[in-house]
């Protein structure tokens, strides 16, 4: 960006050079700092491979001398990884689903119907935004152990199913907003309903959008944590990440293990970022939003 | 279809009028009944539960202030106060020098920036479960890969997590690894500046740093201010690492008050009082907020 302004001479001048040496020790610095960033994560993929010999041992190898695949067959042993993975699967799918319906229905009711109301509930949908989720947390318990919903998906379920998180709503309503009101208002003449106007003409407009809503939504409750912790009692409905903490206190000792189940929850993540890493990149520019 | 032809003509408005009304409840229905049951009864229930005492078990008891009264002086709350301030106020500047900082680099023409961003990007897409794991051992003391690297250049081994000193900056140094949303959103501020502006400022013989600090630094202060708002409303909420890497210790070193509250509402079962801190944290976090926008008047710029 510095550079724009310069013209390309025959001969370097001073400036250049200095501009070249510039570039050149600052792309030596972005891959020592890119290296530093993806170190703790290749290192937990390194050591869940070790023999428990070798990852206590000065100096440090980034190899495994013995790869031991082993370790991933006794992890699914020592927990039941499997059922876990099963249980965060169905949760995740239940939630990304409903908050996909939920927040495409609300948006297009904010942004292509009128209503009374809707200025007010567009207020508290903006509101709810910004609001600590930790304010509700204790007595949202309560309620959820009042309907006999504890020890049970039900509480990390039916409120995205409500359009839970405000923000995705937000973002599918501005996008709504982007697309003419004729298009619809002609199909409305033409005696079509909402319903088929919302799933035939704008969703396949939204694509990207929508895209970008599942994958948050789904990093979202794949790495969610406080709200199983609270809910869920049974080991049988555990999800992943109560799991992962579960082996990291049984197992302390046994890093091998802790890391072997850790590389098993990102490992399907970093497959969806590589393939979907558009929709991550977007989201991020368009919401601000991603991870905690 | 049929039937709506066949009215006569000066009822059609109000009658499609109220079809529409009756298709805009339909639509945000989920959002009117999920509010009202998840967000406004919670909030309210909570501001009824504050004045009680209840452990779950018994009946709750009214006991008007007494839980303000106790969290004025309730030394636990108020280290957690503490801690959670003095993690979010370090570790926040620092963050958006680094996540600034690298988005500029990332700016420039470099090779293969697609791979650095994705590089940095990547460690808040792992799940910080995964993460706390990963990282309660990279501070371990004997085989930690922190000590490890800092053996290289001579630093004796240190007992991060485990020293009361040292375990609020090892929870700021492992935030620093997660700084990969700001930067993007910092890379698409940097890309949306006029290029006619770095051009006119050139021709009257600004420098790098010059146009850096005068327009750079200036045109992206929405952004900057916009980053710190959330990472102080995030950062006040910290709670998987500490819970998973020290439970709160060493010696309620990293008790964060989101995990305060978990430990008061659901290892004591003090529901009336986990209420009442949840509504002191509300309240510090939205004062926070608000003095934040009122501030941004003076630094942020915002085109007219």
């Amino acid at each position: 960006m510095a550079s724009t302004a310069v013209l390309r001479k025959p001969v370097f001048s001073r400036r250049q050079l200095l501009e070249r040496l510039w570039l050149i020790a600052l792309q030596v610095l972005m891959t020592f700092l890119l290296v530093t960033f993806l170190v703790p994560t290749l290192w937990m993929i390194s050591a869940s491979l070790k023999a428990s010999t070798e990852i206590f041992q000065h100096p440090i190898t980034w190899i495994p001398r013995d790869p031991q695949w082993s370790n991933y067959v006794r992890v699914f042993q020592v927990i039941p990884l499997a059922k876990f993975a099963e249980n965060t699967v169905i949760v995740v799918a239940l939630s990304v689903i409903g908050t996909v319906i939920s927040s495409v229905m609300v948006a297009y009711a904010f942004a292509r119907i009128r209503w009374p109301g809707r200025d007010l509930f567009f207020s508290l949908l903006i509101a709810t935004m910004m609001l600590p989720e930790v304010v509700t947390l204790i007595p949202r318990f309560i309620i959820f152990k009042h309907l006999g919903w504890i020890d049970t998906w039900l509480p990390l379920i039916v409120p995205y199913w409500c359009a839970g998180t405000a923000l995705y709503v937000f973002l599918i309503q501005q996008f709504f907003r982007g697309i003419p009101m004729e298009l619809e208002e002609a199909a409305l003449i033409d005696g079509a309903s909402r319903i088929r106007i919302l799933t035939e003409i704008l969703l396949p407009l939204c694509k990207p959008v929508i895209a970008t809503v599942a994958v948050f939504a789904l990093l979202q409750h794949y790495n969610s944590f406080l709200e199983p912790l609270i809910y869920i009692n049974s080991m049988d409905k555990w999800t992943l990440a109560l799991g992962i903490r579960s082996i990291n206190d049984s197992n302390a000792a046994n890093w091998e293990l802790v890391f072997a189940a850790g590389t098993v929850m990102v490992a399907p993540i970093i497959a969806l970022f590589l393939v979907a890493q558009r929709y991550f990149v977007q989201g991020i520019a368009m919401t601000g939003f991603g991870g905690r | 279809m049929a039937a709506s032809t066949v009215m006569p003509r000066s009822r059609l408005p109000s009658r499609l009028k109220l079809r529409e009304w009756a298709a805009g409840y339909f639509f945000a229905a989920p959002f009117i009944i999920g509010f009202l049951a998840f967000t406004a009864f919670p909030m309210l229930y909570s501001i009824w539960l504050s004045f009680h005492k209840w452990d779950l078990l018994s009946p709750p008891r009214f006991i008007g202030l007494q839980n303000f009264i106790k969290m004025i002086g309730d030394a636990r709350a108020n280290l957690s106060l503490y801690n959670s301030a003095y993690y979010t106020f370090i570790a926040v500047p620092f963050q958006l020098v680094i996540s600034f900082s690298l988005a500029l680099a990332l700016t420039q023409k470099l090779k293969f920036r697609d791979l650095y961003r994705s590089g940095f990007y990547l460690p808040i897409i792992v799940p910080l479960v995964a993460s706390a794991v990963v990282w309660q051992r990279v501070f371990h003391y004997e085989y930690g890969i922190l000590n490890e690297a800092l053996s290289w250049v001579g630093i004796p081994p240190q007992k991060w997590l485990f020293d009361v000193n040292l375990a609020k900056p090892a929870f700021i140094i492992m935030s620093f690894w997660m700084i990969g949303r700001q930067m993007v959103i910092f890379i698409a501020g940097l890309g949306n500046i006029p290029q006619s502006l770095y051009e006119a400022a050139s021709i009257d013989g600004a420098g790098a740093f010059k146009r850096l600090l005068h327009i750079t630094i200036p045109m992206m202060t929405p952004l900057i201010f916009y980053n710190m708002v959330i990472a102080i409303i995030n950062s006040f909420q910290t709670f998987i690492p500490a819970k998973i890497m020290t439970d709160g210790g060493p010696e309620n070193a990293t008790l964060f008050v989101v995990l305060n509250i978990w430990q008061q509402g659901f290892q004591f079962f003090n529901m009336g009082y986990a209420a009442a801190l949840s509504w002191e944290l509300f309240v510090i976090i939205v004062g926070f907020t608000i003095a934040q926008f009122y501030l941004s008047n003076r630094w942020v710029y915002y085109e007219a």
